[in-house]
């Protein structure tokens, strides 16, 4: 069996013992645990000097159309297989005791996992979009059974709107497909990819626009964002970790995947509307975000106005941007998987997670404000951290754009995206001031428990590699860099 | 082997049913339903050894009748279908004799499971049939076994109620359909399909508003079957009525019947390209209409046998999309195709409600909350079936749609295609309710048994469900059954 495969079916398989045995929290673990060493192991595996798709596998199952369920994995895809064996790992471990039936919660989480590392190493259109689909129902029943506030219609608003998103995607899949010469048809990408460069692909603009906001809506581009912070306010902590930290990361690894190479000239002709629709991400949400009054919202918001820097990446259309994106994906992940993680601790620790009822935590729960902290940082982007040289990589990529002497769209729009480094900054402090620091708030007791070890370690884990990963880049970017090697610097 | 045999078989099964229904004493007539199960199983393994060259194409008998690969396979399809209700039928039995008067207990019960056997008959002969006359005659075969089949729980007012209807309704569109079929008898002077299209392009363009008038009558009466809107109004309470195997039956084998003939009348008329100007803006305006009303007056239902009922409206609507992009080269077979994942995921359904229903004590969504509680396998099978409907990736309902829309879209049908889009999105929200249900909510009675299912039915459930993910995931021997 394709190694690939087994990273698909290890948390499917445990998925599935999950549902019919009994102690679902050590099986999932175990499942996780075993699927993280795994992906480390092809990381190390994957031969950087050859690159390319990899461990390539190829079952024909409806030649005629060229269907074929073919798994193969670029530098691309074996940062966001780590990125989601990790933050998978890290979800299972830091779910608190779940009492509605537990087996469905873990089975649920890992559907989540097996149906984006299904689409992340699917090089068939098909299964592509399939995977993806897969984990929308888990998503639906983790908020709709275990979520917190009005979770019925929340679940229902994130289905539909998802829902929605993915049509509109396929239908521009199939635009896509279908303006393949006759006689070439086919679901895979690669090849797609090589009809793309060579020219002989042009779909042109509609298909281009589906595209682009039928991965627009999945990955809660401004103004199609509005689903994103309830779901993951409502969501519970570890399936808010695992939506936002690698279901939604679907969307740009499509973005990369198919409309980079295919569509170099219509992403060109409409930078300008993505150009302001990213600002209104980065500003118009970066504002909203300031105003919240509860943390879990505020998150939600902070990681919509994120995506503002990786469409700025996308524009770029240069490798450093790019390549400035693709770290993004696997920082971003990281650092909103460690966020709503402690989040979900704070709620469980205090019963609450409005500012108004919180401060002064960090005097009874310090080992909490420490990793908050460290947290905060990171999705500021401060330097050290991994989020760090992923934005600066898209902001010279961006701003590379353009002539010296005066400013054009690029260089205009990128000095306001950095402002949106200012809000963060603004929102994520006074975030951890209101909570941790101050006068005693009405919810934190002096007897009010500390982080459990579960969460501490999980968040650990996930801080450590940030901060590996930001002092030195490279270890990724070695990956990374090769995939966009055919774009101008 | 001749395939005129298949219906032969089937005619003689149901006859030999009847008789033995007729000469057994009362009891539960189980057996009767095991030996109809049995003989069509085996009929649907003879049709794959059909051979359509062992017919003689100068008897007289071939201008009626023809045995092409899509007949064939909808043959297989009837009978699949057919065994299916069948099976049905033995867990719906119960409600079926409680109906009846205590005295005569299990003497109204050989019928039920006769009469799908004989519609079955009908609908293998509408799957060959190539000629108006035996068009009609099949088609009233199978409609007026179904009249029986509606008003079967005749102490039961919906149950009437909705035979009733069906019986006015169904008259009335026999009425317009021998009308239909009149008047272009009347222009083209032929019965035979091959023989009016080979006539249609010669005739004076004076006869054209005749004949589009003939066209148009049968046009409505095949939206009646297939409950096209402006047709459909009487589906809701006829499906939420009739005994729930025969809605089932009535969704999926009456819906395949009316499409498989519209296919082949309007691949008739297609041949002129005058007509085809006139008639594929009137086929676009059912679709888009039937799309839109099936999907949206989904939403509000409270009802699971409604629900599914609007729901099949909805699919009625896709199916004609395809019916619209005819001029794309797969659109027969994405049409056959979605009708085949239509059919797995509708007696699923249906299959599940049948065997819930009487446990629970009603067909409403609110008898279905918690059931992932009380039988996590029904409900998982449930789940299944209404994620297909919404076509989920790799379920075979999503396939279904992909093939569709892609003909669709190849045709540039874009206004319809949007339609399409939202509607698929508004069949999440409803097919979603019925997941909310089951695994959202609590169930009215926490403590109460587990829910039992038969073998039968067990084994049915099993096989229907690993159909649906394997047609959903590997089409192609599926595709290789289709023309």
């Amino acid at each position: 069996m394709s190694p690939l495969l087994s990273l698909i079916l290890i948390p499917l398989v445990t998925a599935a013992f999950c549902m019919a045995g009994s102690a679902p929290r050590r099986i999932s673990l175990f499942g996780a645990g075993a699927n993280l060493l795994l992906s480390l192991y092809l990381l190390a595996s994957y031969n950087l000097e050859i690159g390319g798709f990899q461990f390539v596998s190829e079952n024909a199952l409806f030649p005629a159309y060229g269907l074929s369920f073919s798994l193969g994995a670029d530098g691309l895809s074996m940062v966001l297989l780590l990125l989601a064996t990790l933050v998978t790992f890290a979800a299972v471990w830091v779910a608190p005791p779940v009492e509605k039936s537990p087996g469905m919660f873990y089975a649920c989480l890992l559907f989540i996992s097996g149906g984006a590392i299904g689409a992340f190493v699917s090089i068939d259109l098909f299964f592509f979009y399939a995977f993806h689909e897969l984990a929308l129902i888990p998503t639906f029943l983790l908020i709709g059974i275990w979520g917190s506030g009005d979770r019925q219609r929340i679940a229902w608003k994130v289905t539909i709107y998802l829902a929605f998103g993915s049509f509109i995607l396929l239908l521009g899949l199939i635009g896509l497909w279908l303006a393949v010469p006759e006689g070439l048809r086919t679901f895979d990408i690669r090849l797609l990819q090589q009809l793309g460069s060579a020219g002989l692909l042009t779909p042109g603009p509609v298909v281009y626009l589906l595209l682009l906001f039928g991965f627009g809506i999945l990955i809660a581009l401004f103004p199609f964002h509005t689903w994103a912070p309830e779901a993951y306010a409502s969501a519970p902590a570890p399936a808010a970790m695992l939506h936002a930290g690698v279901l939604k990361k679907f969307g740009l690894y499509g973005l990369l995947r198919l409309v980079v190479p295919i569509f170099p000239e219509e992403i060109q002709q409409f930078a300008h509307l993505v150009l302001v629709l990213l600002l209104g991400n980065i500003l118009y949400v970066g504002f909203v975000t300031l105003a919240q009054k509860r943390l879990d919202l505020m998150l939600g918001y902070s990681s919509v106005m994120h995506m503002g820097y990786a469409f700025l990446g996308f524009v770029a259309l240069n490798q450093l941007g790019l390549a400035g994106l693709s770290l993004m994906l696997f920082a971003h992940g990281l650092t909103v998987a460690a966020l709503f993680a402690l989040c979900g601790e704070i709620n469980r620790r205090t019963g609450t997670l409005e500012f108004s009822e919180l401060g002064g935590l960090a005097g009874v729960t310090p080992k909490l404000g420490l990793l908050f902290g460290f947290a905060a940082m990171a999705s500021i982007g401060l330097p050290g951290f991994a989020t760090f040289a992923s934005e600066i990589m898209i902001f010279f990529g961006a701003f590379a754009r353009g002539a010296v002497g005066s400013f054009n769209w690029f260089q205009t729009a990128t000095a306001l995206t950095l402002w949106g480094v200012v809000i963060s900054a603004v929102y994520m402090l006074r975030a951890y001031r209101n909570i941790f620091w101050g006068a005693r708030g009405s919810a934190v007791k002096a007897d009010t428990g500390d982080i459990s070890s579960g969460v501490r370690w999980a968040v650990i884990i996930l801080l450590a590699v940030l901060l590996l990963t930001g002092f030195r880049p490279g270890l990724l970017l070695d990956y990374l860099n090769p995939v966009f090697a055919y774009l101008p610097r | 082997m001749n395939p005129l045999y298949l219906e032969v078989s089937v005619v003689v099964l149901g006859i030999i049913m009847l008789m033995a229904e007729a000469f057994s004493g009362p009891g539960t007539k189980r057996g009767l339903a095991y030996t109809g199960i049995l003989g069509l199983l085996a009929i649907l393994g003879a049709t794959f050894f059909a051979d359509p060259n062992a017919m003689s194409v100068t008897a007289a008998y071939a201008k009626f009748y023809s045995a092409d690969t899509l007949a064939i396979f909808l043959k297989q399809f009837a009978l699949g279908t057919t065994i299916i209700v069948l099976v049905m039928a033995l867990e719906y039995a119960p409600t079926v004799e409680a109906s009846l008067p205590s005295e005569r207990r299990g003497a109204g019960l050989g019928e039920f499971y006769t009469l799908p056997v004989l519609a079955c008959a009908g609908l293998m002969w509408m799957a060959s049939a190539v000629d108006f006359v035996m068009i009609f005659v099949s088609l009233e075969l199978v409609t007026i076994t179904f009249y029986i089949l509606v008003s079967y729980l005749r102490r039961n007012e919906n149950s009437l109620e909705a035979g009733t209807k069906y019986l006015v309704l169904g008259a009335l569109s026999t009425g317009f359909l021998v009308y239909g079929i009149t008047w272009i008898y009347g222009v083209t002077g032929q019965f035979n399909l091959a023989a009016i299209a080979a006539a249609l392009p010669a005739l004076d363009q004076a006869t054209a508003p005749a004949l589009l008038f003939g066209f148009g009558l049968v046009l409505i009466a095949l939206g009646f079957k297939i409950a096209a809107a402006p047709f459909q109004f009487w589906v809701p309470d006829v499906y939420q009525g009739a005994p729930t195997p025969v809605t089932a039956f009535l969704s999926v084998a009456s819906k395949a019947a009316g499409f498989i003939v519209l296919l082949r009348v309007l691949q008739t008329f297609l041949v002129v390209p005058a007509l085809q100007e006139k008639i594929f803006p009137l086929l676009a305006v059912i679709a888009g209409a039937t799309m839109i009303f099936g999907n949206l007056a989904a939403i509000p239902q409270s009802n699971l046998k409604r629900l599914l009922a609007y729901s099949s409206i909805g699919h009625a609507g896709y199916l004609l999309l395809g019916l619209v992009s005819i001029g794309a080269p797969f659109a027969g077979t994405a049409i056959v195709f979605y009708l085949s994942a239509y059919l797995l995921m509708t007696l699923l359904a249906f299959l599940v409600m049948t065997i819930v229903t009487p446990a629970t004590g009603g067909d409403d969504l609110a008898n279905f909350n918690g059931l992932n509680q009380r039988a996590p396998h029904l409900a998982f099978a449930l789940m299944l079936a209404m994620l297909s409907l919404a076509g989920l990736p790799l379920t075979a309902g999503f396939l279904g749609k992909l093939f569709i829309f892609e003909c669709a879209i190849e045709q540039q049908h874009w206004g319809l295609v949007i339609i399409g889009v939202i509607t698929v999105a508004a069949g999440f929200y409803y097919y979603l309710k019925v997941i909310r249900a089951m695994y959202w909510q609590q169930p009215a009675d926490p403590d109460a048994p587990e829910i039992e299912v038969s073998g039968l039915a067990k084994l049915t459930i099993a096989l229907l469900c690993a159909l649906i993910i394997w047609i959903g995931v590997y089409p192609a021997p599926l595709l290789s059954l289709l023309p």
